[in-house]
Formats: C-alpha cells, sequence, structure tokens
C-alpha cells in the first residue's frame, strides 16, 4: 500500500518574513515528496500575506494556502490549530512538517491530538522507507522515518506512524539544510476563507504584550565558536572559554551537561534541545560528545577536541585531538594565536 | 477566591545516569533499572501553583502523575514542598504510551478529578524533551493552553495572566479558565522541603507502598485520609483499553541504534607548546581563524 497524499509544510513567520526554519523544511519536504512522487504544499496563517508566496514557492511548493485575517497574526494556539485540523481532514496529507519553535512545538501536539496522528519532536533526519510490523507481519511501504536522539543520547530512535494520518514531525532550526529548489517554480496558491476554518470562539487566549528582543547571544551565525562541557569543571573556567572566544572573535557555546550544571546560561547550549550549529570551526573544550550534543555540532568544518581523556566519543569526530586539560590547553592558544596573528 | 489546582508531574530517570540496561528489547524504557528523579521542569510548575495556593486562601495542589508505583515518591515529595496531595495513575495497561496515549489517560485522570481550575505541568520532561503531553491534555479537555510560561504574573475574574519566554522574546498572554499551563525551566525555581511539612507527611503513602509497612504505620495512615496518595487504575478514570499504553499509540519505534561514531581521521596532539603553536600556525595559514 503506498500514498499518494500530499507532503504539507507549516510555515512560520515573522514581520512578514517565512522562518528559516520553514524555508530548511521546504528544501527537505521537496526531497521527500519528490521520493515520494507527490506535491509538495505549503500552509501560511496570518495577517498581511500578500506576496508571502514569493519566499515561499522559489523552494519548491507547488500549492500555497493561505489563511489570512488580522486576529491570526501574532501567533495563537488554538486559532492556528483550528485551521490544520480542519485543513487537513479535508485534503488529507501523508505528512506534515514544521519547525520546533515556540509556534510549532505549541501547535503540533494540539493537533495531532485532534487528529489522533503520530507525532515526533525534534527529529535530526526525515527519510522513507517501508515498515513490517513485528506483531502483525502487516507491511507498509513509503513510510515517514523519523529520527532523533532519544534517552540521553545513548540511543537514536527510528520512529514510524504506520497507521495514523498525517505522519507530523517537528525539526529544529538549523538541523537541515536550506536551498531554492528553482527561482521559477510555479504553484497554485489558494485562499482560504477563515470563516470556514476557525470559530469566534477559538480566539480564547489574547496577547496583552509581545516585545520582541533578539536573543543577545547568537552562536548560531557564529563562524567560530568555542564550547564547553562538564568536563571544563566550573563557572570560572569557562570565563577561560569567554576569553579565547574573544581573542579568536568567537562565540561561546556549551553542552547540556555545562548548562545543567550551572556553568553558562541555557542560550548557549548546543545540540539536539538547544541550538544547531555549523561554523568553520568548532573548539570542544571538556566535551564528552554524548550524541544530543553532537547532533548539533558534528557539521561543523573543522572541529578540535580539547580533552583529558583520550578516548572521549567527540574525538571520533575531530579533525584535532589534544589530548590534555583544558585549562592549560587554552591558555597556551591564546598565546600563540596572539603571537602568531598580525 | 479559592483554587483547586491539578499539577501534572512525571517520575523521570535520570538521563544523567544512564546504564547499560535501560532500554527492553521493544525498545521502550526499562524505567525499573534507573534512578528516578522528579522532574525538573515540573518542580518549577509546582512551584508556580504553590504561589497562587498562597495568593489564593483555601486552594488545593493536587499532583497527578502516571507512572510505575514507586511514582507516589513525586507525590510525597511535593507534598514536603507545599502540595496537598495527589494521585498516581498506574496500570500494566498504560506502559509503552507514546505521548498522545500518555495524555489520553492523564486527561481522563483529570476528568475524574472533575473540579479544577487550573492544570499546571512542566514544559516538557528530561527523558523525552519532546514538550507534548501539555497541549494534548489541553486539547483533549477542550481547554486553552499557555506553553513556555515563565510566571503567572495575575489570577482573577475567571481569567489568568502569564508571561511567557519565547526564542525571540517575551509575550504576556491572558487566557479564560480554565487552561492548562506548562511552565519552563527559566521560571522561578521550587522552594525547598518545609522541614514541619516532612514531619508531617513522611508517613504519606499509597496503597502499594502501605502494604509492605509496618501495621502501627498502616493504622496511623488509615486514621488520616492526608496521608493516603491516591492509586488509580485505567479502568477506574474510565480509560478506553484501545487508546491506551503501546496499542494506544500511533508512533512505533521500528529501530533503535546505539550510537556508533564513524572515526575520521583524527590528528592526534598532545599539549606540548611546539605542537599547540603548529597548529595555530596552520589554522591561521589556511584562514580558519585570524
Amino acid at each position: 500500500m503506498s500514498d499518494k497524499n500530499n507532503l504539507i509544510v507549516y510555515c512560520e513567520y515573522e514581520d512578514g518574513k517565512i522562518a528559516d526554519v520553514s524555508l530548511e523544511l521546504l528544501t527537505k519536504g521537496r526531497e521527500l515528496a519528490n521520493t515520494l512522487g507527490v506535491n509538495l504544499e505549503a500552509v501560511v496563517i496570518g495577517n498581511n500575506l500578500h506576496d508571502i508566496e514569493k519566499q515561499i514557492v522559489p523552494y519548491g511548493a507547488d500549492v500555497v494556502y493561505k489563511v489570512e485575517d488580522k486576529r491570526l497574526y501574532p501567533y495563537t494556539s488554538n486559532p492556528h490549530a483550528a485551521v490544520l485540523i480542519n485543513l487537513f481532514k479535508e485534503i488529507t496529507p501523508q505528512i506534515c512538517l514544521m519547525g520546533a519553535t515556540c509556534i510549532g512545538r505549541d501547535l503540533g501536539p494540539r493537533v495531532s491530538s485532534c487528529l489522533h496522528s503520530g507525532l515526533t519532536a525534534d527529529c535530526t533526519a526525515l527519510e522513507i522507507g517501508g515498515h513490517k510490523d513485528p506483531k502483525t507481519g502487516k507491511e507498509y511501504a513509503d513510510l515517514l522515518y523519523q529520527i532523533r536522539p532519544a534517552f540521553g543520547g545513548n540511543i537514536v530512535a527510528t520512529i514510524v506512524n504506520p497507521e495514523c494520518r498525517p505522519q507530523m514531525a517537528t525539526v529544529r532550526e538549523g538541523v537541515m539544510k536550506k536551498q531554492i529548489h528553482d527561482v521559477n517554480h510555479k504553484a497554485k496558491i489558494v485562499n482560504l476563507d477563515v470563516k470556514k476554518y476557525v470559530k469566534p470562539e477559538d480566539f480564547v487566549v489574547e496577547i496583552i504584550d509581545r516585545h520582541i528582543e533578539k536573543s543577545k547571544i547568537n552562536i548560531k551565525n557564529s563562524p567560530i565558536i568555542v564550547a564547553g562541557g562538564y568536563g571544563v569543571g566550573s563557572k570560572e573556567n569557562f570565563d577561560m572559554l569567554f576569553e579565547l572566544a574573544n581573542t579568536l572573535g568567537a562565540e561561546v557555546g556549551a553542552s547540556r551537561a555545562a548548562v545543567d550544571a550551572g556553568f553558562t546560561e541555557h542560550e548557549r547550549q548546543i545540540g539536539q534541545t538547544g541550538v544547531t550549529v555549523r561554523p568553520k570551526l568548532y573548539i570542544a573544550c571538556g566535551i564528552s560528545g554524548q550524541i544530543q550534543h553532537i547532533a548539533g555540532m558534528q557539521d561543523s568544518s573543522i572541529i578540535i577536541s580539547i580533552n583529558n581523556d583520550p578516548n572521549a566519543p567527540i574525538n571520533t569526530i575531530a579533525d584535532f585531538v589534544i589530548t590534555g586539560n583544558v585549562e592549560d590547553v587554552i591558555p597556551k592558544l591564546i598565546k600563540y594565536y596572539k603571537k602568531n596573528s598580525k | 477566591m479559592s483554587l483547586n489546582i491539578v499539577v501534572l508531574a512525571k517520575q523521570v530517570p535520570d538521563t544523567r545516569n544512564v546504564g547499560k540496561d535501560a532500554m527492553k528489547e521493544d525498545g521502550t524504557i526499562n524505567r525499573a533499572a534507573l534512578p528516578a528523579i522528579f522532574n525538573p521542569e515540573d518542580l518549577n510548575a509546582l512551584e508556580q501553583a504553590l504561589r497562587l495556593k498562597e495568593a489564593n486562601p483555601g486552594s488545593t495542589v493536587t499532583l497527578l502523575t502516571m507512572g510505575l508505583p514507586r511514582a507516589s515518591e513525586i507525590i510525597r515529595e511535593a507534598m514536603f514542598r507545599g502540595a496537598d496531595g495527589g494521585i498516581v495513575l498506574t496500570d500494566r495497561s498504560l506502559g509503552g504510551a507514546d505521548t498522545l496515549a500518555t495524555s489520553y489517560s492523564l486527561a481522563q485522570a483529570v476528568k475524574k478529578i472533575g473540579n479544577y481550575d487550573i492544570i499546571l505541568g512542566g514544559r516538557q520532561a528530561i527523558d523525552g524533551d519532546t514538550a507534548q503531553v501539555g497541549p494534548q491534555i489541553a486539547e483533549k479537555l477542550g481547554l486553552p493552553q499557555v506553553t513556555y510560561a515563565e510566571e503567572i504574573l495575575d489570577l482573577k475574574d475567571g481569567f489568568v495572566t502569564v508571561k511567557r519566554r519565547l526564542e525571540s522574546g517575551v509575550e504576556t498572554v491572558k487566557s479564560p479558565l480554565p487552561c492548562v499551563v506548562t511552565v519552563n525551566g527559566s521560571a522561578a525555581e521550587c522552594r525547598p522541603r518545609n522541614a514541619m511539612r516532612v514531619m508531617k507527611y513522611k508517613f504519606a503513602a499509597s496503597p502499594t507502598e502501605m502494604a509492605s509497612k509496618p501495621d502501627e504505620i498502616k493504622a496511623i495512615i488509615e486514621k488520616r485520609p492526608e496521608l493516603q496518595i491516591s492509586e488509580w487504575s485505567a479502568a477506574y478514570v474510565d480509560a478506553d483499553p484501545e487508546q491506551i499504553g503501546l496499542p494506544g499509540s500511533p508512533t512505533k519505534v521500528k529501530a533503535i541504534e546505539n550510537v556508533v561514531f564513524t572515526a575520521k581521521e583524527s590528528r592526534r596532539l598532545t599539549d606540548n607548546d611546539e605542537e599547540i603553536e603548529n597548529l595555530v600556525k596552520e589554522l591561521i595559514a589556511n584562514h580558519t581563524i585570524g
């Protein structure tokens, strides 16, 4: 049995701009739709959407659904959920992808609960493949493999939703690549009437105040990252990482263990439950390298691992492994950088 | 105005201390083999609940958890910190549930509690990091949801005002009651145990725990209802067997891989000055730094 229904991406936007994560998912969605031989669809819900499809279609969407109403922006849970629930009942997509953002992680569960469809959070890879149910022996073709590290990072689980549709997955920003499919790609634009999808009583939660603050810490776009793990040992030792970062024009990142230990703030966390980064240089200091962390930095161009454990798991993906104590090595890196750079 | 506050909490394996026998062959978690803790963000939710209780005299805070019978440990812990009591939803048939089957089961238990003004819970649990159960319970109960809450600013006249912490900033929203609020780790930390309460509730026990207590302790617990932690079964909350546990879970674990990294060519260095200087020079020469 294979499914010829389409794949749909929920597109988030802020200030008239489609979120990067949505464009990344359109890119991935295009690839998966090609594998399945189906159309890629996009849905965007909000206000002032006049030309918004111009940002979406080049990424390969064949159909763009638009739902426009001033009450639909900024995002609130129930109205957006109502649109997706009612639209999905109508167009029965086989797959729905959304960003694992504050919006996607608020919206996805509500939609999946109502439609009784499985949802997998924070996937790090999505593939298409077959599945045989070990109990019933029933075979399924072309399911969405929702792949994510689980359980403290010791395992990678592949999740499937054999029976329920749509198969839903969220993916964090930066995990998938964003790539224009074709600047001249053509799509059908479908304007939906909000009144058909959202009831007045869905507008229950009122936004009183909202101030956008760009996060001060911008590790995602930093070309060089000095990241510390639990092995750095203390908040004071973390200061040394900041010194190296200042010297190199880098940002400081951290593993979850370092954040949990209170060495630095959550905004710096890199990995599955933090930010995904792909800098040109990643200096991992005292990071053992749990899969959750690796998932967030493995695409860095050059990885240096500084660890007193020569067998730390991160060393297997590092280009340079410096076996030694972080507090000995970092001052030397600073010293020799200052000496050799102009 | 006195409130009936329900706090959803989970006893989770401490994922920082995972051993080899952590997973069963069917891909589900072998919880029995792991140290179990109070899910951190559920403690943040408990603190918000206790603040509401203080601001609204006569309110009660009831913990609701689903898990093994030993999850009564976190209810006792919550009682030591200020909660009034709690319920463990525990049944073999609930095992292996994904987030949807879990939220259905918990929603059934909330319906059984019946009289509630606000439901609080942590944003997500550290064993799954999905953040799905809160919104799914809200949907199943037909309630509004407020996720990523950092602080409950105000609750009056049937509305709650909540500050949310989002990626790009802060949002203040107002929702009618009842509603489901999930609380972020960035919210205020939970107060510690209160010594008086520890004395008062140290014998609090579930029926399973009571079974192994000496008779004189049993007698004390039987006389004092506030020491009785409830245990509810799936049947007691009228759960449809088709919608709970493994059979009620649309998502299936297809495969579990232990993590093995493929080694690329690593160059091994020591912390010797010359080696480090050569590395820095090389990185400068190929424009990686500088």
